[in-house]
């Protein structure tokens, strides 16, 4: 039995061992330029961060004995590290005034072009996305232009004779920020809830209606959750990159709209401190990916056996 | 038009219903009356308007003419939520985020009949449709058959006046749907809810019904029991939709006393009671059907009908329980289809042998 099992099918084994390494060298082939691409413009500038993170700086020279120094310095330093909670709840609080507005403002356009869009769906998606054709710094200075004190806001008001003063809370604090930042994001948050809404059977809410729901029940009950997924992917979508967000802070934030990407900036640049800003910027990422993890299992939990 | 009516009284009335989308008429001057607690079937091809009137009912859409009256009351402006009906869709439509109960018990929330009560019509609905104890499954657990009777079971646990279907057993497989025709029926006469099943399948129509609405081209082309649909079709459309019907060109040679004299190709010269006529004789060139079951071959030399011709068989196809023959007949425009039994003893003809053909009159239909 043993003689008659280990002769017959040895020459198709082979075949078959061979078959597999052809393709799998065929398939790394093919993903190559993308593992090239990953590695060296992501893992190794990560890795990199990381490294400096346990490192001194000693003036011009970097100390390359590992140590948690800065980690020290930047979550239990008596003098120092209130500086950096405090930006770090600031950008925490922002972006996630930010994510709230951005996600609001844009559940109920993506829900119109969903629903409500007969024709011509690609269009108003074509449209929404227009204001990517500007430079972001293009965008955030004509915010300044319109939020500033002789602004496009403040002439319209005073010349409308709702105020006699320039309103001063517009520009250089977080509610600008907030603002900008809402703005800029909005067709990612749209587009994310727009596929979530779009891809929701319509007989589902048919089904809703036939069994007793008005218009707003159906949605509380049927739409909004099934559209979930796409909400949390838009919060995640807008909340991660805005945490690190420095353009806009700088440019409209003032010093009580600082945020805790300018505080990174500063320890690369001026106060030539790479260790303690790699530091920080491995600790905010440790924060933001605990909140996004977090937000993936919200995600997780809403579409178990969904769309 | 034949109308067999089930007695009772009318539940849904149906009084010159249009509707247009555009142009196009999807349904045009439909009038029909459904009965209180009838098994009742729209039949028809695809796009001939069957499914728009059943939403037209529903109340996801509204006619652009006409009214629909469900127990004596106009609907026209009632949502799909205030009417006393519920509809299984094609698709189920089972809410994917909610559990196999959670989804039965969808439309008792907004009556709030408490906790306690809401569970029990909930098992006593899963009970109906034998799903007990499949509460807790998740929706996308379920097979194909399981979804379509929870779909069912979240439709009759709201004791709707009327229940839509919506074309439910089209994407099982056959065996499950065969099953779930004879389930559905007797489910039907349990509850005694009145039905209306939208179906393109004539003989899941046939099987199931106490009344058929044969639709084409947004209208009711004919609305009468299987029984009087299958042997009384109006027109050669509906005679040729529903089951088998061979065709035979005739000229209407004189009428007198209640009789209809055909000089019919292929089958010579008969004359039919006028009842036979359900359509009624337009002109002189007619058609007449007869069904495969009604032609006989006369195997022996003593087997004797009421009229014979011969002819040659063209074809035999065997289906182990029948043989299907096709038949070349003299002076036929299209040989004829002849189903027999293959009872014990009796033979399989092959192709090129002749045979003697058999019927009675009054298996004959006239058709315009």
């Amino acid at each position: 039995m043993s003689l008659a099992a280990a002769e017959a099918p040895p020459a198709p084994r082979r075949r078959w061992l061979r078959l597999p390494g052809r393709e799998a060298r065929r398939g790394l082939a093919l993903v190559s330029p993308t593992f090239l691409y990953a590695l060296m413009l992501l893992a190794a500038p990560l890795t990199l961060v990381v490294l400096i993170s346990f490192w001194t700086q000693d003036y011009l020279t970097l100390d390359r004995t590992f140590t948690l120094a800065n980690y020290r310095t930047v979550w239990l330093d008596p003098q120092e590290s209130p500086l950096y909670r405090l930006l770090m709840g600031r950008s925490l609080a922002i972006s996630g005034l930010v994510t709230v507005a951005t996600v609001l403002l844009a559940y109920p356009i993506a829900y119109f072009v969903a629903f409500h869009v007969e024709r011509n769906k690609a269009l108003w998606l074509f449209l929404i996305t227009i204001p990517f054709w500007t430079s972001y710094l293009l965008r955030v200075f004509l915010w300044k232009v319109i939020l500033g004190y002789n602004g496009v806001l403040n002439s319209a008001l005073m010349g409308m004779g709702f105020i006699d003063q320039p309103l001063t809370f517009l520009l250089y604090n977080a509610n600008a920020v907030v603002i900008t930042l809402a703005h800029a994001w909005a067709p990612f948050a749209i587009l994310p809830i727009y596929v979530a809404l779009s891809k929701i059977d319509r007989s589902l809410l048919e089904a809703a209606e036939d069994l007793g729901d008005g218009p707003l029940r159906r949605f509380w009950r049927v739409t909004l959750p099934l559209s979930m997924p796409g909400v949390i992917a838009a919060a995640l979508i807008v909340f991660i990159p805005t945490v690190g967000d420095y353009v806009t802070p700088r440019l409209v934030g003032g010093t009580d709209g600082l945020m805790i990407a300018n505080m990174i900036q500063v320890q690369f640049g001026k106060a030539n401190n790479a260790p303690l800003g790699a530091a920080l910027s491995v600790s905010a990422m440790l924060i933001v990916a605990a909140i996004s993890l977090l937000f993936l299992w919200l995600n997780r939990r809403f579409s178990r056996g969904g769309a | 038009m034949t109308d067999d009516r089930t007695r009772g009284r009318a539940l849904i009335t149906l009084d010159r219903v249009e509707k247009r989308f555009g142009e196009v008429a999807a349904l045009d001057g439909v009038s029909a009356e459904i009965m209180e607690g009838e098994f009742f079937s729209l039949l028809g091809p695809s796009g001939c308007g069957k499914t728009t009137l059943l939403r037209l009912i529903a109340g996801f859409d509204e006619p652009t003419r006409g009214t629909i009256a469900i127990d004596g009351k106009p609907m026209a402006g009632v949502p799909a939520n205030l009417r006393p009906t519920n509809m299984v869709f094609q698709s189920y439509a089972i809410f994917p985020h909610l559990d196999v109960a959670q989804n039965v018990a969808y439309g008792l929330r907004r009556l709030r009949l408490g906790r306690e009560e809401t569970a029990r019509r909930v098992t006593e609905a899963l009970g109906m449709v034998d799903l007990a104890g499949y509460g807790k499954r998740a929706a996308h657990a379920l097979s194909g058959g399981q979804r379509q009777r929870v779909a069912l079971a979240r439709a009759l646990v709201m004791r709707p006046r009327v229940l839509l279907l919506d074309e439910p057993l089209s994407a099982l497989d056959k065996k499950l749907r065969e099953q779930m025709q004879v389930e559905l029926r007797r489910l039907q006469r349990a509850v005694g809810i009145t039905f209306i099943l939208v179906t393109h399948d004539q003989e899941e129509a046939l099987i199931m019904s106490d009344r058929i609405a044969v639709m084409f081209d947004g209208q009711i082309a004919q609305l009468a029991s299987p029984e009087t649909l299958y042997r009384r079709p109006v027109n050669r459309r509906v005679a040729s939709f529903i089951g088998v019907m061979n065709f035979f060109e005739a000229q209407v040679t004189g009428e007198a006393a209640g009789l209809i004299e055909l000089d019919v190709a292929g089958l010579g010269r008969i004359a039919i009671p006028a009842e036979q006529a359900p359509g009624g004789v337009n002109g002189a060139s007619v058609s007449v059907g007869i069904r495969p079951e009604m032609l006989t071959l006369l195997f022996s030399e003593s087997d004797r009908a009421e009229h014979e011709v011969s002819g040659e068989v063209v074809d035999a196809v065997y289906y182990g329980d029948m043989t299907y023959y096709d038949l070349r007949l003299p002076g036929a425009a299209r040989p004829a289809t002849v189903s027999m039994r293959n009872t014990a003893g009796r033979p399989i003809l092959r192709p090129g042998e002749r045979a003697r053909v058999g019927w009675g009159r009054e298996s004959l239909i006239l058709l315009a």
